[in-house]
């Protein structure tokens, strides 16, 4: 590993580090609490009492920010591994077992892929009873992502075990007797972990944005609880965010986090790895 | 001296010949128009372009809210409210030089009382079954007869655009000062001066002074309001607070607000026999002193300041003020008064345990308040309840629904315990307010589709509404009216929160523009306004 590369990681790890640090003493650091609307004091620019200013209910926004990075970086990291689990199991399953079981998971993951998300997410909240509390509603909106979200990575996956099926080392080991449990198990399921890794990865950004969107629909985190997605919904409309560069905060803070897990996946192990998996 | 005369006379034809500028005026439409058929008009779209292209028998003046005499230069209400008969202009064709006569009003008319065209126009004509019946006695008179009397009849033919009987071009022929040259769908709406327009301007000046409107849709409010900032579009008939804000600050002199409309946002709770929400919180909603105590402990100033920048004012009942003739004067708003809302609430039997607030039988004072997703305003409303309430110790959880399943749930399925909605008010008085207020109705929100009014004061309601309905003594429908308005204040089956203002935006290079609080709050004297020429060839 190069120095710079080392540098980068470092930087990344640090980067990290802090946000979450940040995000789970927030009880600690936030100047107010998250809900507490500041009424004289509404959509005013950063000052000494409120250091990222007040959003347009005159909530502090540095404490929304703390607190909303606390339940984006919690749950966000929790709805990918429920779909790159259930992306791996899938996914891992057809491309090893190939013919119908394939054809049919990856007909099933093509369904998924297909589905109208946005009538279907609809429909699944109209299901849902009114009287849910923010917490439990968030926890349901990311789990409703990580059951819908696995199907992309499914097909990645799926394309990944079967190259590692058909590989020369897997020939080998069936030529020397090796088992098909331990072959799974102990040669191509390690091998199938960078990929998992990075759709984990490449997951959890699409999951906070995700969840940005549903705010929109009404599935996403309710009011008064603050995740990046509700934060970022401020940035809605042009007229709201001009001569205002504070409001930018969140979406900067995303920026940052995603770039530094990207960076810390690149110059980790796991690409290591996946380039060494993918030349094999 | 004379020369300041001559000076003073060039600047006065000057700013005449701006005044008639003529060109292209251009604005948006939120949508596609459904319909060019002026008889079936419902959406907003639809009856911005009747609005434009329509010629009326009456009009109201959305300035002094005053009747005004069109295309009928006078006309009678018989004794007993049955029948209206008119006097026609003669002389006056349509777009496509079709006469216009009293056969056409007739056409229009049988058209509109229909059973089978099921016109929403025609539904405020709507008084008994029985067929309408028109008698033209001549090319200039036609009398119009209801199978019952009509409340405020000559009122609501300011909706009632006139079609052509024999033109063939048929609804695409109009009165009106523009008619539609051309309509790409999505795209844009090309109406261009119709050149038998009847009006003139009291200097003998053909009217309208503009030549066309081209009216694009756009959903995009964001989009519309950066249109108008660039000086590609002309003006935005309707803004949102924030909006307002950014364009006063943008372009000085643009932005206008006419005052308190006649738009309320309100909540309530659902008091529906049939409605799956527990017994328990069914009787909080059902009791007067519980939905009073909500709307004292409910900062509906900091609202107006908050959520509105200011543009809009807490509301005082049902009505707003700006309708300036039905208005209950003696009505005031209630104060937030959070300390007042817990006595009221201890006379149930309400109590705070732990700063929470529990009803006598032990349950924690807690509801749901649905609002329509991607509703910024009534989102951060709900959001200000949210906190005002929690200070009595109610915990509300704020669901934002997409709007078919809010509706659904508030019209069908009844499974919801409080909503906050706005209300479009397009005509004065109680009119409107019949489907909303007699207990049988379908929109009577809180407790829809009562065979028999459930409570005393419903049936009063009913009682009063049926009065006013059907007196045609302005003075008895007036006192009726106010006796409604004073028992929705008492019982608050609707919490009335702010009335918005009329907030428009308006390009300076715009001519006579005289922004009103009723729709369409400024092109509602289209005909007169004019746009600077210099700019329109730009």
């Amino acid at each position: 590993m190069s120095g710079a590369h080392s540098l980068l990681r470092y930087i990344s790890i640090g980067i990290l580090g802090v946000v979450f640090l940040a995000s789970l003493f927030a009880g600690s650091l936030a100047p107010a609490p998250y809900a507490k609307q500041f009424r004289e004091d509404p959509d005013s620019a950063p000052s000494r009492q409120h250091w990222l200013g007040t959003d347009d209910l005159g909530r502090d926004r540095f404490s929304r920010v703390l607190y909303g990075t606390r339940i984006s970086l919690l749950m966000a990291p929790a709805a990918a591994l429920l779909a790159s689990a259930l992306a791996g199991l899938l996914g891992g399953a057809a491309g090893y077992l190939g013919g119908w079981t394939e054809r049919g998971l990856m007909a099933a993951a093509d369904l998924v892929l297909s589905l109208p998300w946005l009538f279907l997410l609809l429909a699944v909240r109209a299901l849902l009873p009114l009287n849910v509390p923010p917490l439990e509603s968030v926890t349901i909106t990311f789990l409703i992502l990580g059951c819908l979200g696995w199907a992309a990575s499914a097909r990645v996956v799926c394309a990944g075990a079967k190259s590692l099926r058909n590989s020369d080392f897997a020939l080998q080991a069936r030529a020397q007797g090796c088992s098909e449990a331990r072959l799974l198990f102990r040669h191509l399921a390690p091998n199938l972990r960078p990929l998992l890794l990075a759709q984990f990865w490449i997951s959890v950004p699409v999951f906070i944005l995700a969840e940005a969107n549903l705010g929109v629909l009404g599935l996403g985190v309710s009011e008064p609880l603050p995740s990046w997605g509700s934060l970022l919904r401020e940035l809605e409309g042009l007229t709201a965010i001009s001569g205002k560069p504070w409001v930018f905060v969140p979406l900067l803070l995303l920026i940052v986090s995603v770039t530094a897990f990207q960076a810390l996946l690149l110059d980790s192990d796991t690409d290591r790895e996946l380039k060494q998996g993918m030349s094999a | 001296m004379k020369l300041r005369a001559v000076l003073f006379s060039l600047l006065l034809l000057t700013a005449g010949a701006v005044a008639q500028g003529g060109g292209q005026l251009r604005f948006c439409l939120r949508s596609d128009p459904k319909t060019f058929d002026p008889v079936l008009v419902e959406d907003e779209a639809s009856e911005r372009v009747r609005y434009i292209t329509g010629g009326f028998l009456i009009r109201l003046n959305r300035l002094t809210q005053e009747l005004e005499p069109e295309l009928a230069t006078s006309w009678k209400i018989s004794k007993d409210g049955k029948t209206i008969s008119f006097v026609l202009r003669e002389g006056l064709h349509f777009s496509d030089g079709t006469p216009f006569s009293s056969e056409d009003v007739a056409f229009t008319l049988q058209r509109l009382m229909d059973p089978n065209l099921h016109s929403p126009t025609g539904d405020a004509f709507r008084s008994a079954e029985g067929k309408v019946l028109t008698q033209v006695t001549s090319p200039n008179k036609v009398s119009v007869t209801f199978p019952a009397a009509v409340a405020s009849l000559d009122r609501k033919f300011d909706q009632v655009a006139i079609a052509s009987a024999k033109s063939p071009k048929k609804e695409m022929a109009v009165l009106g000062p523009f008619y539609i040259a051309d309509y790409k769908p999505g795209a844009y709406l090309q109406l261009n001066r119709n050149p038998n327009y009847w009006k003139h301007d009291e200097q003998g000046h053909a009217l309208p002074y503009l030549d066309s409107i081209r009216l694009d849709i756009q959903q995009n409010r964001d989009t519309e309001m950066l249109r108008f900032l660039r000086g590609e579009i002309d003006l935005i008939d309707t803004v949102d607070a924030e909006y307002f804000n950014r364009a006063q600050s943008e372009q000085a002199g643009s932005a206008h607000d006419a005052g308190v409309s006649l738009d309320p946002e309100q909540l309530w709770f659902n008091q529906t026999a049939k409605s799956p929400i527990p017994a328990y919180k069914r009787a909080w909603f059902r009791s007067t002193n519980f939905r009073v105590a909500i709307w004292e402990a409910v900062n509906r100033d900091d609202m107006a300041r908050i959520v509105y920048r200011g543009r809009a004012q807490s509301a005082v009942g049902m009505l707003s003020p700006a309708d300036k003739f039905w208005f209950n004067a003696s009505l005031r708003t209630r104060p937030y008064d959070p300390q007042a809302a817990l006595k009221l609430l201890a006379q149930d039997g309400f109590h705070q345990q732990n700063r929470q607030l529990i009803d006598r039988d032990g349950h924690a004072v807690e509801f749901s308040l649905v609002t329509p997703a991607g509703n910024k305003t009534r989102e951060r409303m709900a959001a200000m309840m949210q906190e005002d309430l929690s200070k009595i110790g109610i915990k509300t959880n704020v669901v934002s629904l997409d709007f078919p399943s809010l509706i659904d749930r508030i019209t069908r399925t009844f499974d919801y315990e409080a909503c906050l909605l706005g209300l479009t008010n397009m005509t004065l008085g109680p009119d409107a307010q019949m489907n909303v207020w007699l207990s049988s109705a379908e929109n009577h929100q809180w407790n829809p589709s009562q065979k028999q009014p459930e409570t005393a004061w419903e049936a009063e309601i009913d009682r009063l509404m049926r009065v006013q309905a059907s007196s045609l003594d302005p003075k008895k429908r007036k006192a009726a009216f106010d006796r409604v308005q004073q028992i929705a204040w008492e019982q608050a089956p609707f919490i009335y929160l702010v009335n918005r203002h009329a907030l428009s935006a308006v390009s300076p290079r715009l001519h006579n523009v005289q922004p009103a609080v009723l729709q369409p709050y400024v092109y509602w004297n289209i005909d007169r306004l004019s746009r600077n020429t210099e700019s329109a060839s730009r």
